[in-house]
């Protein structure tokens, strides 16, 4: 099997600050995850404790450009965890969830079962 | 240029949760299939193959076969479900839609080879394991990376091999098909897809 060397594990890319566009409130829309990209990525990470960049291009069948801008998103928002491998002299990165991107899934999920009932009951 | 398509908010709730519960179940069983589990499949088919080359009857050579058919059943159960526990995807979700994809094929090979086996036509029936499994892994592998859908092609390539080729040649092919081509995507999926 490959070495796996670990070069860095991140939430926020270094002289990245933080740009999160998510709720103040659970009432609210979170805007980072309303988007296909990355709602595709945080869904996928909710059922595989991390995936690889290339698993995540396959399943979603998106461009590495796509994946990567939305990819960095996440990573602002702390949605994600973004981790940086060599395995032998090929450079890996995978994707896991976070506590807080979990939680984001979940009122995420919420929130549209309440439009939907409001739709259905109003 | 087209129109765009007007939701209403209910519609386009409803089909941000199918999104999101669809690509759940894609993203499990893109990672469900169990490449070291096809290794190790791989291993046992290949000590296979060279005790049914020196066994001295065709009864005898079957039972190999059926011994190892069932030992291949055991470790690829256990593979299955011991990665889907590895990614918390219990075997209620997409690793059973794997397994119950191949099913079908299964059966039809299991009803085959009974029916080959009571005519003593076992020179069929090295061709025709090799495609029907390679039917039943297409099958299988039709959500899963595009690695396993091409690993069951081979095996029916194979198969369309072993037919032509005939009975002297069945140590080979079975080895070459439940062995080589297992360990080689078993290794690939595991390395690519983690285990």
């Amino acid at each position: 099997m490959a070495k796996q060397n670990k070069l860095e594990v991140h939430a926020i890319r270094p002289g990245i600050a933080p740009r999160s566009r998510a709720p103040k409130s659970p009432t609210q829309l979170d805007r980072v995850i309303h988007e296909p990209v990355r709602l595709g990525i945080v869904s996928a990470l909710a059922v595989n404790e991390s995936m690889s960049f290339n698993e995540l291009k396959d399943l979603l069948k998106t461009t590495d450009g796509n994946l990567s801008v939305h990819a960095r998103k996440l990573e602002e928002s702390e949605y994600v965890l973004c981790e940086k491998q060599f395995e032998g002299r090929v450079p890996k990165t995978t994707y896991s969830l976070t506590t807080q991107g979990k939680r984001a899934l979940e009122n995420y999920l919420t929130h549209m079962e309440g439009l939907i009932r409001t739709a259905r009951d109003g | 240029m087209s129109r765009p398509r007007i939701l209403s908010i209910n519609d386009h709730a409803s089909e941000n949760l199918r999104y999101i519960r669809e690509t759940m179940e894609r993203a499990g069983s893109f990672t469900a299939v169990p490449g070291w589990g096809g290794v190790f499949m791989g291993g046992t088919a290949l000590a296979a193959s060279i005790v049914a080359a020196r066994v001295p009857t065709r009864e005898a050579w079957f039972a190999v076969w059926m011994g190892e058919a069932i030992l291949a059943f055991a470790i690829g159960c256990w593979a299955l479900i011991r990665k889907a526990k590895t990614a918390r995807v219990f075997l209620k979700g997409p690793g059973r839609i794997f397994a119950l994809s191949l099913l079908p094929a299964m059966f039809a090979a299991v009803v085959l080879t009974i029916v080959l086996y009571r005519y003593g036509i076992y020179a069929l029936l090295p061709g025709l394991w090799l495609m029907l499994y390679g039917v039943a892994v297409v099958a299988g592998g039709t959500y899963s990376v595009r690695l396993v859908p091409l690993m069951g092609i081979c095996f029916m390539v194979l198969g369309v091999i072993a037919l032509a080729l005939g009975g002297e040649w069945a140590n080979f092919s079975m080895g070459m098909g439940f062995g080589v081509l297992h360990i080689v995507f078993g290794a690939v999926i595991a390395r690519r897809y983690g285990g």
